[in-house]
């Protein structure tokens, strides 16, 4: 690999970096706080492709001298490349929400603050899980709420609502799942989006890969949604 | 496509002789690929379709998105010790008997706020400038998991239980000073070969500088990238159920998920998160976990077998695996 070819592999590279940063394509892979860090790795690479192409093109007579100590491992550098700018895979879906067990829900520091006004009110797959499993879903009694995920089946054939959580990076996502009682809904493909609205069940299971408590939602109505901006919780 | 081949992408002032003669060089394959790529990009993406294999994907992509950072950071960091840190700031900042230089490098890894992809080139710059390798190692191991960020995540993965990053902090840089001892007792100096590095000592810094960064990123990034595929291929294929039916015993755990560090091949900053979700393991168990993870796993394999050589790496990985389960286990029996 001559060192014009390692240039270009790295403009490449950084500006794939650079472009899944400035859309949101990253927030598929990552989280939103190493944006700033994506963006000055990219640069970083686009200026270290830049002064390689400068050196060689002002000097290159020391170019060939030793092009065959250069690294062929780089050449696998094309395939971050070709995952970011050409296929763009995904976020994780239901399929990896199957393989992994729910996370635990946080027990409670204290009292489970109100929930904010409005009807239905919005409520994070976790933040509903920990109010419903470990305070039996008083601080939403007479409640109304609104969670949204993406459909996965459970073992059993039912549809439950899941929504992977990050804590770095899509190699660490694992799922929160909440069953769904009441009307649920059935009939949609695994991995679409939406949001159900419903209220506390006190209805609670178990998550077979792990053991782990899982809260219920009785469902009252549910429609279907893009998938959010930000595709984990 | 014929096209391609017509422009002469080599040319160059002054060609050179071996040039001349073999017409497609690297930058043509490159070109050909990327087109071929573009081309056939709808095909592409339809392998990429199966619910597995596009979990595979996302995964493989994630984790080199995550590490990219890291990587390049690191590897400027390295490219300024190799070129702008003269030779005798070393054996000024470190103590010259290489017996006290382990543990003294081992703490100054509390310095290097990263994951242990950057650590890799960095420890390889540092053996270069002359630093005793057991010490340049001692830092190697301790850098990616006693850094203050790391520990910070630990203490927020396990609320109301600060004695496991107190419990790691202790037991990685043990793991540390003994790897970097146990070197200087048995370490061969031929074990280690870097390979030669003929720009490092070019008279213009800033050349040198950027030639060190492109051979660093292109290095140690692609075998960052042989070790994302690996993470990724486990990390799809291990079901977690298999790992529920270990957790019972204490033995059996603690060595499974000894293990699963080595596979799962987490960035240090995020495993703590991972141990956490663990929850039907024991205490002992999951310290083990993150005490072996940023030492030993299949990406830094992976990555030292590219810096240091192979004879080093397939040497050094199992020493440490070994030193950090059983450091692991008893200072978890101790503190926990």
């Amino acid at each position: 690999m001559s060192k014009l070819t390692q240039a270009v592999v790295m403009l490449l590279f950084g500006g794939a970096i650079l472009r899944a940063s400035f859309t949101d394509l990253y927030l598929r892979y990552v989280k939103e706080g190493l944006r700033p860090f994506l963006i000055g790795a990219g640069l970083l690479l686009v200026a270290a492709a830049v002064m390689t192409l400068w050196y060689s093109f002002r000097s290159p007579s020391t170019e060939t001298d030793h092009d065959h100590h250069e690294p062929r491992v780089g050449w696998l550098l094309i395939l971050p490349v070709l995952g970011l700018l050409l296929v763009a895979p995904p976020a994780l879906g239901s399929y990896a929400a199957s393989q992994a067990g729910s996370v635990t829900a946080q027990s409670p520091e204290s009292d489970y603050p109100p929930l904010p006004e409005g009807s239905p009110v919005d409520v994070g797959l976790v933040d509903y899980a920990s109010r419903a499993l470990y305070d039996a879903g008083k601080s939403m009694e007479n409640r109304d709420v609104r969670l949204t995920g993406f459909i996965t089946t459970a073992p059993d054939g039912k549809p439950m609502l899941a929504r992977m959580v990050l804590s770095c990076c899509a190699a660490d996502g694992r799922p929160i799942k909440i069953g769904l009682t009441g009307r649920a809904p059935i009939d949609v493909p695994a991995d679409t989006w939406v949001a159900v609205v419903g209220a506390y069940s006190p209805e609670k299971g178990k998550d077979p890969v792990n053991n782990v408590d899982v809260a219920y939602l009785e469902v009252k109505t549910w429609e279907e949604v893009p998938e959010p901006k930000q595709p984990y919780a | 496509m014929t096209r391609l081949q017509d422009i002469d992408w080599t040319a160059s002032p002054s060609p050179p002789v071996d040039k001349k003669e073999r017409k497609i060089g690297s930058l043509e394959v490159l070109a050909a690929l990327l087109v071929l790529l573009v081309l056939f990009r709808e095909q592409l993406a339809g392998l990429v379709d199966g619910a597995r294999l596009q979990t595979w994907t996302t995964v493989f992509v994630s984790v080199l998105v995550q590490a990219a950072p890291f990587l390049v950071f690191g590897v400027a960091l390295s490219a300024i010790i190799a070129v702008f840190v003269p030779r005798s700031f070393w054996a000024k900042a470190l103590p010259k008997h290489p017996a006290l230089a382990v543990p003294a490098a081992g703490l100054a890894g509390v310095a290097l706020p990263g994951c242990e992809c950057g650590s890799v080139p960095i420890a390889g710059s540092l053996i270069r400038r002359g630093v005793t390798p057991a010490a340049a190692l001692a830092f190697l191991l301790a850098a990616p998991a006693i850094n203050p960020i790391v520990l910070t995540a630990t203490v927020i993965a396990f609320p109301g239980r600060p004695e496991m990053a107190v419990a790691r902090g202790v037991a990685s840089l043990f793991v540390a000073v003994l790897m970097g001892w146990l070197w200087l007792r048995l370490g061969k100096q031929e074990w280690i070969k870097l390979p030669h590095r003929p720009e490092l000592d070019d008279l213009s810094k800033g050349r040198a500088f950027w030639a060190a960064c492109r051979h660093d990123v292109m290095h140690a990034g692609g075998f960052l990238v042989i070790g994302a595929a690996a993470a990724a291929t486990i990390n799809v294929i291990v079901p977690e159920s298999w790992l529920q039916s270990l957790a019972d015993n204490a033995v059996l755990s603690v060595i499974a998920l000894a293990v699963l560090a080595v596979l799962l091949s987490i960035c240090s900053e995020a495993d703590a998160f991972v141990a956490a979700s663990l929850s039907q393991f024991s205490m002992t168990s999951r310290l083990v976990f993150l005490v072996v993870g940023p030492m030993v796993d299949l990406k830094l394999i992976s990555m030292q077998a590219g810096v240091f050589g192979r004879r080093f790496a397939f040497r050094f990985a199992p020493a440490t695996f070994v030193a950090a389960l059983g450091i692991g286990t008893g200072v978890g029996a101790i503190l926990l």
